[in-house]
């Protein structure tokens, strides 16, 4: 079996979004059971089943639980296990190239409150939040709906299937910062406060939200563990590689023939996943593609067969990330794509560290100059320079993922970079555009 | 100048990337005769969003929004009533307010148009698109047409990009866009004629019923509109195409696990 839909089993009923669509396909099962079990060991079976962390960095999601302070004494260090526990779920999706929590929360909101539900009895925690990022207005409803009818069914609120556990849900919308996306500013930004990433230690499993035990995961994450009550650890980590067990949604966009969502083991490589899904683009050649978000370094067609796991990726000199798999052909220019993304960590960056608030904006000035064929060589060892005098210095990992194109981008396209000092971009931009074969007398 | 250049700050007519002058764009102070008063309904609704959180200040984010489905944008008088209901300083609530992009100095229009222009959607024609616009509609990023029906904004990725170009209205959905479909969408917009998203409700919202909406007052429309794009489902259509399924949940799926459930 090369795809295994999970998560993404009942999307195509026009329902899946109700509680009546997400019953039939087996809703609110897992939490039944999950309620009949000891939090304790809703932590271990997680642990057990190998599921790391959906949202890009890959942490065990299971160990992630564990450290949670869960004996209320007054021995624990500051007296943290005694203060309220919480859950908040990082449905802030903003990677660029990442798009697959929002279809997900879109068709079926109902696996991510039954994953939060559970997830909050595993680490006794009596509120959670999911933190949706603003510009998804219909997602937003969805989750809003969803919400209220677990209410309605007894799923949410006091005595929860009359198991003596209260619980919650705040559905609460950001306001457009992908800074966000990084736990400690999106703690601060449900505070109330700017966004911005706060200094570690301390962690958010001992001071988090109101600087109490918190456990931030991402929306797969939280949406994997149903099936893992139901299924359990066995059933889970049959799938996957030794090291990243599971099944997880792959999403591919760009320069191919079907974009999309596609469930599928860890470990599948981005050749299968393009032979069966149709390939490329009519007429044109993979040239360069993100294994997971325009903050892991770029890859070529040289990696095709890089298993897509944690681990083989990291071996290709890149990241799993977010698994968006954003390719570009033949047609596309490197140093317009990495300009754009320069762009945007400078318009993103929060401004808390220097490096990279300054830094990024000191790249996009020469990466203007290259794409315009005012720059010299000099500007092309000053940008890579740069690059190194922000990479690991600042809070945050805005400011690694913001070197990543650039690094990569010349270390794989030097001679692209270099036929740009002469007289700028050499690219039709036009050919690169979706509906390039329908313009006449575009060179296309 | 009219490729995007992340901050509406520098001079357009610039050298981008040169040496040039880094001028404010001052527009028109905005006529506050003719924008909505914030009222004790308001202010009740403000109460409203802060007791759903176990601290005040967790509200702010979304009384911000509220301020916007009033108002059309966050207001003098909105950081005030803020302020006053969390016993924060103006500078407090205003220095949140400036740093999310969603929260606007200025009116929006009633529709509130942004093209991504982020690397992927970019390169598939966004922008193209965002130039289409800027040509037809005569504003630039961060614009509201005179008559108030649409304000234009360049967006960084939206997590749609299994439907790029993306634009997105009030932040629904219009995936899979060129730039003769969005001046039409555009067109049909400020001539006040239903436009349904692709993935969202049956119509269009204005600016400020989507900003009630942010502010966790729902709409009564989640039913609304299809659960999956044609992309969304790609997959799961592969799938069954070659008879791929994930293995069957066992009987027990205790076994080999720590957990001693029967």
């Amino acid at each position: 079996m090369v795809f295994t839909p999970v998560l993404s089993r009942s999307w195509g009923d026009a329902d899946s979004f109700t509680l009546a669509g997400y019953r039939r396909h087996r809703g609110y099962e897992a939490l039944e059971r999950a309620l009949r079990m000891a939090p304790d060991d809703l932590i271990a079976l997680v642990k057990e089943s190998g599921l790391r962390g959906r949202g890009g960095a890959g942490f065990p999601t299971g160990m992630k639980w564990g450290f949670i302070p869960q004996v209320r004494s007054a021995e624990d260090e500051g007296g943290q296990a005694g203060k309220p526990h919480y859950l908040v779920v990082n449905a802030d999706e903003s990677e660029p190239g990442t798009c697959k929590d929002t279809p997900l929360m879109l068709a079926n909101p109902h696996v991510l409150i039954e994953g939060v539900i559970i997830a909050s009895y595993a680490i006794r925690a009596e509120h959670a939040f999911i933190y949706l990022r603003g510009e998804e207005l219909h997602v937003l409803r969805r989750l809003q709906n969803a919400v209220a009818e677990a209410y309605a069914a007894g799923h949410l609120g006091k005595d929860i299937h009359g198991s003596g556990f209260d619980l919650d849900v705040v559905v609460h919308a950001g306001a457009g910062a992908y800074i966000c996306g990084e736990e400690t500013a999106l703690l601060d930004s449900l505070e109330g406060y700017r966004g911005q990433p706060r200094l570690r230690p301390p962690f958010p499993a001992t001071h988090g939200l109101y600087a109490s035990p918190t456990v931030v995961n991402n929306v797969e994450s939280i949406a994997s563990v149903p099936s893992i009550v139901l299924g359990g650890a066995a059933w889970f980590s049959s799938m996957g590689t030794e090291k990243s067990k599971g099944y997880t949604l792959y999403s591919l966009s760009g320069h191919v023939k079907r974009p999309g969502q596609y469930e599928a083991p860890l470990g599948l490589t981005l050749r299968e996943l393009l032979d069966m899904s149709g390939g490329m683009r009519e007429g044109h050649t993979l040239k360069f593609w993100t294994p997971g978000g325009s903050s892991t370094p770029l890859l070529t067609a040289d990696h095709l067969d890089v298993p897509l796991d944690y681990e083989g990726v990291a071996a290709a000199g890149s990241m799993l990330g977010t698994k968006a798999l954003q390719c570009f052909d033949e047609t596309t220019c490197v140093v317009r794509c990495v300009l754009r993304w320069t762009q945007f960590y400078a318009h993103e960056s929060c401004g808390k560290c220097t490096p990279c608030r300054e830094g990024t904006y000191w790249m996009v000035q020469i990466l203007q100059r290259m794409e315009q064929g005012s720059a010299t060589e000099a500007d092309l060892a000053t940008l890579l320079d740069t690059c190194d005098n922000i990479f690991g210095r600042a809070f945050c990992a805005l400011a690694d993922g913001a070197v990543s194109p650039i690094v990569s981008g010349v270390q794989l396209f030097r001679q692209e970079f270099m036929d740009h000092l002469a007289g700028g971009c050499p690219f039709d931009h036009r050919r690169s555009t979706v509906y390039a074969d329908t313009l006449t007398g575009a060179g296309a | 100048m009219t490729s995007p250049s992340g901050s509406q700050r520098i001079d357009p007519e610039a050298p981008a990337g040169g040496p040039g002058p880094v001028l404010l764009d001052l527009q028109p102070p905005v006529d506050r005769t003719v924008v909505p008063p914030l009222t004790e309904q308001t202010r009740a609704e403000v109460r409203e969003i802060i007791a759903r959180y176990p601290k005040p200040r967790s509200a702010l984010l979304p009384m911000l929004h509220l301020v916007q489905s009033v108002q059309g944008y966050v207001s003098p008088d909105g950081i005030r009533l803020c302020a006053e209901e969390l016993g924060l300083t103006k500078a407090e609530v205003g220095a949140v307010a400036t740093f999310y992009t969603m929260y606007r100095r200025r009116p929006a229009g009633q529709y509130h148009v942004g093209v991504c222009t982020n690397t992927l959607c970019a390169v598939l024609g966004g922008d193209e698109i965002l130039e289409a616009l800027e040509e037809h509609t005569g504003l630039h990023h961060d614009q509201t047409s005179a008559d108030g029906m649409i304000s234009l904004e360049h967006i960084e990725c939206n997590a749609a990009c299994d439907y790029a170009p993306v634009v997105m209205v009030n932040w629904e959905f219009h995936d899979d866009q060129t730039p003769q479909s969005a001046i039409e969408l555009v067109d049909r917009l400020r001539a006040g004629e239903p436009v349904a998203p692709t993935r969202g409700p049956r119509t269009q919202c204005t600016f400020k019923e989507m900003s009630r909406v942010l502010a966790g007052f729902p709409d009564g429309r989640a039913t609304e509109g299809v659960q999956a794009g044609p992309a969304t489902l790609a997959g799961l259509a592969l799938a069954q195409q070659r008879g791929d399924t994930a293995p069957d949940y066992p009987a027990d799926p205790t076994a080999g696990t720590p957990d001693q459930e029967s």
